[in-house]
């Protein structure tokens, strides 16, 4: 196969050879890695800059403004005009803070967010570290992004922003629990906890046509729903931005932080939002699979990439939609509606495994007790969920 | 079920998306600097003294100094003192004209009750609204050098308020004019019918020369000297 | 849950705070919020004594925007107090000017042209608009929706202001009544202006409250939050839609008729459960009902003078006597309190302020709820510090 693939898509590869070729052989390992790396830093640090500037942008226009557009051609240099400010910026730490924890909290966040982009299949040939259990290192990778929030809302000495860690430290063990449970049909079903593995499981078309992506069967679908939600509340995104709720604690684990090290969070939370978002491509939406098989000429990243994009234009969507939900509602949320439901596709898709020997003829009795596990316990636990809660009728005074 | 309001909201907010590349409706930012949006006729922001003639703006002030916006104004921003001699106005008649006017625009409200109590329609409301400066003391303290502006510009601004005022003073000039015409006639009349009744070696008072005061003013409505007489409230 | 473990901190009858059960013995924290926290809404601060995030103890402090308003009143004359009266609820300067205008026209006996009495009503209910949808955006954006209610809002606020402005020369700071009638006649430009931003505001209602008053996390956030029972709005002195979301049936358009507001046919919506909720949907509703009205308003606007030929403008001295001039402003009733010892300034100048009123009872609503309660609370109140400071 590798023969018949386009240029395009090995022109990673070949740049590769290409650097590789110029130096000797010993030093390959590390040049190979140190490239990884700088790639990847490379690729989502501007990922991160023009994110910020489409994420003003999109919520600009959803707002009836045009967004940033004074720097540089419609604002396409507004991001690194933000750069130079956040760098130039007093960095001011409060007297009684903590130094090493406030030096040492954005820092933190933004290592732990860049080590979860080593596990993520970005094409056919590109992926930094292919691990057997990648999946559980980068969901370990992500759930130490909310030690550093907590460091940074304890380090500040700041009221706000210890209420803003406790926040992060409830809302990271509620969350942390659906994401898991969301993740576990799809290695149940492809039998494999290496990333790459989970892509390759998803290869090929039902009836010719329709991918066999995970999201379009019904326990996927309910999986990359409770994958979205609680990747949202892990990411700190709203409508589950507790722990920095502007309206609330004035910026939460931020409200001590200026300069670059302020710019450093959001970073963090941009790459946070990249790589679990790569991470839900990866898991549910086919990774870098073309999604018919005659746009295979297109190279492998460029649909990641594009499938990541169309996710983050949800997130950054639904921010500029929802309000916050309170911290009580928030965990409730997970405990009461998240957990059960994921574990509930658990059965759902232990039945889809099973019943994938039954004959063809049975498929529409397959699909329709599937999606009745996944729609009837949402229903129900919807209701429970929201009972006493619905639109009123008001009366007038008599006249 | 669960989820209809969440995405009902979404539908919303992408429709505004959507309509704020084809829909001027879903895109009203003016942007400013470029993009200027036309002021209403009755837009205000500071005051300034209107003038007749743009050659002369200080010769030819309508303002006659009467006090009445200093007393009036609100906030007290408006500093006037009264001149030591007389000035002849645009009617040709000796009137005291404002030695100094100032307005500190740092204090003033754009309230514009100094136009609405002015007798004369000499103050008038500006609609130039950049006016920032870097020096917050002197630089918003404008003198009646730089608060004087021709009749031409309030007519530029004010097209509709500066034709009636100008309709206005026009009539009251004509009919001061008449009046005081009308007046010297009776007075030479008179003066002449006592010399032809009474010749006396007594020196007749010249014909002309000193027309009774009151005739003179001209017929716009009299400035309520301050403090005004008590009045009894008219009963609805 | 925090309905659960917080009613041993709900206040008992007759103390307005109770000791606090803690069963981890731990400190509790006070938290200054304002009075430059962003959702205060202005220079407001609240001095809450959390246990967790929940309220034990909130004491509201304000008076960071004091400007001796009634002072001023009282060492100036009864014309040059109508500007400041636009100072007062910056976001409803022309109800601040009508109520004011009532009071002296009560004061010296002044009667008001038909035309004028139209103006005031359209312009009332152009406020009561403007308001309202201010008041929702801030809401939702209290609650954390990121600008987007808010901005649409602000989008329709701003026709409403190109009203105001080429009607009275500034947006916001309007001065516009005058005893005696209005200051400039709108003309058949302006108020086919008026209609047509009238007709498009239904629409907006529609759109804005498919954004979010559907919403379940709005829902969520909002209904049982905060409730307010009749009896502490009617004790508390609460007027406007806070005390009707309390389900009282008490507006002055309808208990004082004043102006020409008896001609007008109107309902007045009313909540079953106080809480933040019904007072969201309240405003929402009082939008609707304005619509009717100032249809209503500019197709019956009869020709003729906009003031009164025999107002004075200016050297006004009442005898002595005393009046008191209130409208049903866009946040309760606005009052202005006048008493006259015969000379041209008032010997007593007092102003009712609905949003200092309305605030009064902000402990009561916040106490066992959380911060971030505590915040759409205050911003279900609906408050401008201007008028709270005075």
């Amino acid at each position: 196969m590798p023969h018949a693939e386009p240029w395009l898509e090995r022109a990673p590869l070949l740049l590769r050879d290409a650097v590789n070729a110029l130096l000797p052989a010993p030093a390959r390992w590390w040049v190979d890695s140190f490239l990884d790396i700088a790639v990847l830093l490379g690729v989502f640090g501007l990922l991160f800059a023009f994110l910020t500037l489409a994420e003003r942008k999109v919520l600009g226009r959803i707002q009836n403004r045009p967004g940033p557009n004074r720097a540089g051609w419609g604002g396409v240099l507004q991001p690194f005009a933000d750069g130079i400010k956040m760098l130039t910026k007093e960095d001011i730490v409060p007297r009684l803070a903590d130094p090493i924890l406030h030096f040492a909290a954005p820092v933190a966040l933004v290592a732990f967010s860049l080590m979860s982009f080593a596990v993520i299949p970005y094409g056919r040939h590109l992926l930094a570290l292919d691990m057997d259990s990648g999946v559980l290192y980068f969901f370990a990778a992500g759930a130490s992004s909310e030690l550093a929030v907590f460091m940074a809302g304890w380090s500040g000495r700041n009221k706000y922003s210890l209420l803003a860690a406790m926040r992060a430290l409830a809302q990271l063990i509620s969350y942390e629990l659906p994401l898991l449970l969301s993740f576990v049909p799809v290695v149940m079903i492809s039998g494999s906890l290496s990333p790459s593995a989970i892509v390759t499981a998803q290869g090929g078309w039902h009836l010719g046509f329709i991918p066999r992506w995970n999201v379009l069967t019904p326990w996927g679908f309910a999986g990359f729903a409770i994958f979205m939600v609680a990747s949202l509340a892990e990411s700190n995104r709203s409508p589950f931005d507790l722990p920095e709720a502007e309206s609330e604690l004035i910026a939460g684990h931020l409200t001590e932080y200026s300069g670059f090290k302020y710019a450093l969070f959001f970073m963090a939370e941009y790459f946070g939002m990249c790589a679990l978002g790569g991470m839900a491509v990866t898991l549910f939406l086919g990774g870098w699979q073309a999604p018919c098989a005659f746009l295979g000429f297109i190279p492998s990243y460029a649909w990641f990439g594009a499938k990541l994009l169309a996710l983050l234009l949800g997130f950054i969507w639904i921010r500029a939609t929802l309000p916050r939900l309170r911290i009580d509602q928030l965990t409730r949320f997970a405990w009461k509606f998240l957990v059960p439901l994921a574990l509930v596709n658990l059965v759902t898709v232990g039945f889809w495994h099973l019943s994938a020997s039954w004959s063809r003829g049975f498929d529409p009795l397959r699909w329709a007790i599937a999606i009745a596990l996944v729609v009837i316990p949402f229903v129900a636990m919807g209701r429970r969920l929201s009972a006493g809660l619905g639109p009123r009728t008001y009366r007038f005074a008599a006249q | 079920m669960l989820g209809t309001g969440l995405i009902k909201g979404l539908m919303v907010t992408a429709k505004n998306l959507a309509g704020s590349f084809h829909d001027p409706e879903r895109l009203v930012t003016t942007e400013y600097p470029e993009q200027r949006t036309v002021l209403p006729q009755n837009y205000r922001n500071f005051p300034f003294l209107v003038t007749e003639n743009a050659e002369d703006p200080m010769g030819t002030l309508r303002c006659v100094a009467c006090q009445i916006c200093e007393k009036e104004c609100p906030p007290q921003c408006i500093y006037i003192e009264k001149s030591k001699d007389k000035k002849a106005d645009a009617a040709g008649k000796m009137q005291i004209y404002p030695a100094v006017f100032d307005i500190d625009i740092s204090v003033c409200m754009s309230c514009q009750i100094c136009v609405e109590v002015c007798p004369f329609d000499a103050i008038k409301m500006d609609q130039v609204f950049e006016i920032a400066t870097a020096d917050r003391f002197t630089g918003l303290l404008l003198d009646r050098g730089q608060l004087s502006k021709p009749n031409s510009y309030f007519h530029q601004i004010h097209p509709t308020d500066a034709a009636e005022v100008d309709g206005r003073l026009a009539a009251e000039r004509k009919a001061a004019a008449e009046k005081a015409k009308a007046a010297a006639a009776a007075a030479a009349a008179k003066a002449a019918a006592s010399t032809a009744s009474a010749p006396s070696p007594v020196k007749a008072p010249p014909p002309v020369s000193a027309p009774p005061p009151a005739t003179a003013v001209p017929a716009i409505p009299p400035p309520v000297s301050p403090p005004p007489p008590p009045s009894p409230p008219p009963q609805p | 849950m925090i309905e659960a473990s917080t009613d041993a901190l709900l206040p008992s009858p007759g103390s307005r705070v109770r000791p606090v059960r803690d069963p981890f013995h731990g400190d509790l924290l006070e938290v200054s919020m304002g009075p430059h926290h962003p959702s205060t809404h202005g220079v407001f601060r609240m001095v809450a004594t959390l246990d967790g995030e929940t309220i034990v103890r909130l004491k509201p402090v304000f008076g960071y925007l004091h400007r001796n308003h009634e002072k001023l009143g009282e060492s100036t004359t009864y014309l040059a107090s109508m500007p400041y009266t636009d100072r007062l609820d910056y976001l409803c300067s022309m109800t601040n000017n009508w109520a004011y205008a009532l009071a002296v026209e009560r004061l010296i006996g002044q009667p008001v042209p038909e035309r004028a009495e139209y103006v005031r009503v359209i312009l009332a209910e152009l406020t009561r608009l403007l308001n309202h949808t201010c008041l929702a955006g801030f809401l939702l954006q209290d609650c954390g929706a990121s600008g987007t209610p808010l901005m649409y809002a602000f989008r329709e606020r701003e026709k409403i202001l190109d009203l105001f402005e080429s009607l009275s020369g500034s947006r916001m700071m309007c001065n516009y009544q005058r005893f005696g009638g209005c200051r400039v006649d709108p003309g058949a430009h302006w108020l086919a202006a008026a209609s047509r931003v009238t007709e498009g505001y239904g629409r907006f209602l529609d759109e804005f409250e498919a954004l979010l008053t559907g919403n379940e996390i709005m829902m969520a956030r909002t209904q049982g939050v905060g409730p307010l029972s009749a009896k502490l709005a009617v004790a508390a002195g609460v007027t406007g839609p806070m005390l009707r979301a309390a389900g009282v049936a008490y507006d002055i358009r309808k208990v004082d008729g004043y102006g020409i507001y008896p001609r007008f046919n109107f309902r007045v919506p009313l909540g079953e459960h106080g809480d933040t909720y019904d007072r969201y949907m309240l405003r929402i509703l009082e939008m609707r009902e304005s619509i009717p009205i100032l249809r209503q308003a500019l197709a019956e606007i009869p020709a003729g003078p906009i003031m009164d030929p025999k107002a004075r403008l200016r050297g006004l001295r009442p005898k002595a006597g005393e009046s008191y001039g209130r409208i049903e402003g866009p946040k309760g009733e606005i009052g202005f309190y006048l008493v006259s010892d015969g000379t041209p300034n008032p010997y007593r100048y007092r102003v009712r302020p609905p949003s200092l009123i309305n605030l009064t009872i902000l402990e009561d609503l916040c106490l066992g709820r959380t911060i971030a309660d505590a915040v759409i609370i205050l911003g279900s109140v609906d408050i401008v510090l201007g008028e709270v400071d005075r």
